[in-house]
């Protein structure tokens, strides 16, 4: 008897007799110290009525609909929650639905399952992002490549792109490194057995429903948050369930603090909530259609739309990596945080202060002009926290300065920081209304977005996935750092080729369209301008195929790590014996 | 019992830090975006401005579905050189019945805010199905496939009835006559087209894609371009009625 926990009535068990015998012996009376009686928890009869609930609903439409893609979602939506059922029950009849202990010889027994699934998750969504943009830069350069047809055209890639590397790659690293983070600071196993599992897999099933929908052709339309009312409503579900896992961990503790890593998590996970409900507030045309109309119209949807994008990068792109850097360089670079006071101010200052900054983004525009100065204001005094932070991050690593000769995985993670410093510095100047003047609409803008997503959230979560393969395996460490040491030398290459194309192109495509000639005409036609641009796309191209280059080596070496990596003997090594993988 | 002891409260429990954390992010969002609900500028009144057609709608959803934001703003910015370039500086109330916004980030290609009727039909066809045939060196993906593709009037009077419910002013009439309407806009000669006129008047009636026979994609997203930025009379538009 498992006391303490909700329970449906018992089902009765004869082991040995096949499911199907089973599945419809079931007694409402209690059979206490029956040993065969086992219960079907609260939580696995709660997640089989939500799973099978959703598949009803998705099936009713599949069958009634006449949108093809609607139909082609709501029937794999279906079909993963049938399944989702299906391992539920098989687990309570083959009877291995004990809840795993919460300590093992008095250490914590972490769940590193939906760890492990979501580390190689995201090297899988990394490539598979960093690919498509190789692709959608190459398509800049050589139109042809769009091949006329409406599937891999610009338009449907590009969100796939930016959905793929922010939320596909980004979102596992985030989910990963969270629920590896939050058990080990707190010292307990994440709560549920089930609710984990939901959390990982349902988050990458919104993944591919999205993705799958902008190449058919189903989107809202919004940058970065493209995906349809139903994905939204499917990310909603996960997303609440991603909350209360990551609170029921922090609940467990047993350490009265709670670490400052898992405070931007917090941030992270309940700010994104609020900004996914407000900015995907929509009525879909009906049941059976994928399009919708979004509440907000015009100038109000655009500041909307941009109080989500610039929090969509302050709290999923740098609240949330920034617990990264708050937890994982300290670990590598065995010092403690170089001011906990620092992290204090950081913390509070910036997200009070980043979800200002939106509307620097609708200067000139018929957004009234106090909100972009705002705006604009708000996103200069941001410049200090997160340069506090990027020195807290840095100055962790006094008196271990040398390690960066030696620990390519910790050089990584420290460029990481100075990326991020320089990013920081770099939005801040470009938010002012009279250099966003001449920035806005080119590819100045693309070269700034890149210097941080490619510099600061790419290289800090290279270094996550480097230190937590190892971790999660038991490796002594990683299979060669001569590659870490190759990687991160191509993939620096690829980002300097990178920004520097886009700054070049950007600046001077913004001066071309405002250049006059002795008369006062206008000197250039759009075209022209167009035209100048080809050199700088080839070279960005190849930046980003050098970065691919890099992450493919940090994919293979990832896997050889596992495979052929030397195994941790004792737990001396200072790693505690992990739970085999579930 | 210094600050930094008070902040315990918010390091020894989860909830407070949740809840300091919601009120912290609240306040910058409540003071950008209530205001723009009761400002006389961004909710003016526009001499001109009417909801769209439903072969426009329509038109509107290709432009969406096709991601056309990613490379071309519907924005444009009171600087010397873009409206030379580009015409008016874009009012508020011209995107005013837009769902979602379309201003854009990026301009890979031109601002489309005042694009309608700067073109022939023909030319925006031709360079639709092929850009290169009009512009050498464009750089933009061929659509020849909304050629061929007939427009689907399935649930299109759905479409308007969402739209009504946000208060965008659609008659009972042109929600009920939505099927017939969104045909008739690209078949001048057919007899809906005469009852489109009265519901919608002043508006382009004519066979966008040049293909009389069927109403295809190319129809409805040329007629959005060809009514882009065409609605407000410049001439007569106040810009100091605003000014407080």
């Amino acid at each position: 008897m498992h006391q303490g926990r909700g329970y449906l009535p018992p089902i009765e068990l004869r082991s040995g007799s096949p499911i199907w015998t089973n599945l419809f012996t079931l007694y409402g009376a209690n059979i206490m110290g029956e040993r065969k009686v086992r219960y079907l928890s609260l939580e696995e009869g709660g997640f089989s009525l939500l799973l099978l609930a959703a598949a009803i609903f998705c099936l009713v439409i599949a069958g009634k609909t006449w949108d093809q893609v609607l139909a082609f979602h709501t029937a794999l939506i279906a079909l993963a929650s049938l399944t989702g059922i299906f391992f539920i029950f098989r687990r309570y009849f083959d009877g291995n639905n004990t809840p795993a202990p919460l300590e093992i010889n008095g250490k914590p027994n972490y769940n590193m399952g939906p760890v492990k699934f979501t580390t190689w998750a995201a090297v899988f969504w990394g490539i598979a992002g960093f690919l498509v943009g190789v692709i959608i830069a190459s398509q800049l350069a050589f139109p042809a490549l769009n091949f006329d047809l409406p599937w891999i055209n610009f338009g449907r890639l590009r969100p796939l792109h930016t959905s793929a590397v922010i939320f596909a790659f980004g979102g596992n690293v985030l989910i990963a490194s969270s629920f590896y983070v939050v058990q080990r600071t707190c010292q307990a196993r994440l709560p549920g057995t089930i609710a984990p599992w939901f959390v990982v897999l349902g988050y990458n099933l919104f993944i591919v429903v999205a993705g799958t929908g902008y190449l058919l052709g189903v989107t809202q339309g919004k940058e970065y948050a493209e995906p349809e009312w139903y994905a939204d409503w499917l990310l909603t579900v996960v997303w609440v369930a991603y909350l209360l896992t990551f609170l029921g961990s922090i609940w467990r503790r047993k350490e009265s603090h709670i670490y400052v890593a898992n405070w931007f998590y917090l941030a992270f996970i309940v700010t994104i909530a609020v900004l996914h409900l407000f900015n995907n507030a929509s009525v879909p045309v009906s049941i059976y259609s994928s399009k919708s109309y979004i509440v907000w119209s015009g100038v109000q949807d655009a500041m909307v739309q941009w109080w989500y994008g610039h929090n969509a990068v302050g709290f999923f792109l740098t609240a949330g990596f920034l617990a990264i850097m708050y937890y994982f360089i300290p670990k590598r670079a065995e010092r403690p945080v170089y001011s906990y006071r620092l992290s204090i101010v950081h913390f509070w200052a910036l997200i009070f202060i980043y979800i200002w900054a939106g509307p620097h983004h609708l200067h000139y525009t018929s957004l009234p002009q106090w909100a972009s100065t705002l705006g604009m204001t708000f996103s200069i005094i941001l410049w200090m926290p997160s340069w506090g932070g990027m020195i807290n991050g840095l100055m962790t690593l006094s008196g271990a300065w040398d390690k960066l000769r030696t620990d390519p995985v910790l050089r990584m993670m420290v460029v990481s920081v100075a990326f991020y410093g320089m990013a920081t510095f770099e939005g801040p100047l470009m938010s002012i209304r009279a250099v966003n003047g001449l920035s806005h609409y080119t590819d100045w803008t693309i070269g700034h977005v890149h210097a941080g997503a490619l510099g600061w959230v790419g290289y800090i979560s290279f270094g996550a996935l480097y230190c937590l393969v190892p971790w999660l395996y038991n490796k002594k460490s990683l299979y060669s750092l001569r590659l870490v040491n190759w990687h991160f030398w191509i993939s620096t290459l690829g980002i300097v080729f990178y920004i520097c194309a886009m700054w070049v192109s950007g600046i001077m495509q913004g001066l071309m369209w405002r250049a006059y000639d002795s008369l006062g005409f206008l000197e250039y036609s759009f075209i022209e301008t167009v035209d100048a641009m080809y050199p700088f796309y080839v070279m960005r191209a190849f930046g980003g195929l050098l970065f691919l280059a890099g992450a493919i080596i940090m994919a293979y070496n990832l896997v050889m790590t596992v495979r052929v990596g030397e195994e941790v003997e004792s737990e001396a090594a200072g790693q505690p014996a992990l739970a085999p993988a579930e | 019992m210094s600050a930094w002891k008070k902040h315990q409260i918010f390091e020894k429990n989860s909830l407070i830090l949740i809840v300091g954390i919601v009120i912290m992010i609240s306040i910058g969002g409540l003071v950008e975006i209530v205001p723009l609900y009761y400002l006389k500028s961004t909710i003016e009144k526009t001499e001109g401005m009417r909801p769209y057609t439903p072969l426009e709608l329509a038109g509107r959803n290709i432009y969406v579905r096709e991601g056309c934001y990613a490379c071309h703003s519907q924005q444009i910015r009171p600087m010397r050189d873009e409206l030379e370039r580009y015409g008016n500086y874009s009012l508020a109330a011209e995107s005013m019945y837009d769902r979602p916004f379309q201003w854009g980030s990026k301009r890979t290609g031109p601002d489309l805010a005042r694009v309608g009727g700067k073109y022939s039909d023909e030319w925006q066809r031709d360079h639709l199905i092929d850009p290169r045939s009009v512009s050498p060196t464009s750089v933009m993906p061929g659509y020849p496939f909304l050629m061929d593709a007939k427009i689907s009037p399935i649930e299109i009077e759905n479409h308007l009835k969402v739209n009504a419910l946000y208060g965008v002013p659609y008659t009972e009439e042109q929600i009920k006559y939505a099927k017939a309407d969104l045909m008739a806009q690209a078949q001048p000669d057919s007899d809906a087209a005469e009852g489109f006129a009265e519901r919608y008047p002043d508006v382009l009636i004519r066979d966008f894609d040049g293909n009389a026979k069927e109403v295809t994609e190319m129809d409805a997203l040329v007629a959005y371009l060809q009514m882009l930025g065409t609605l407000v009379d410049f001439s007569l538009y106040d810009e100091k009625a605003n000014l407080r």
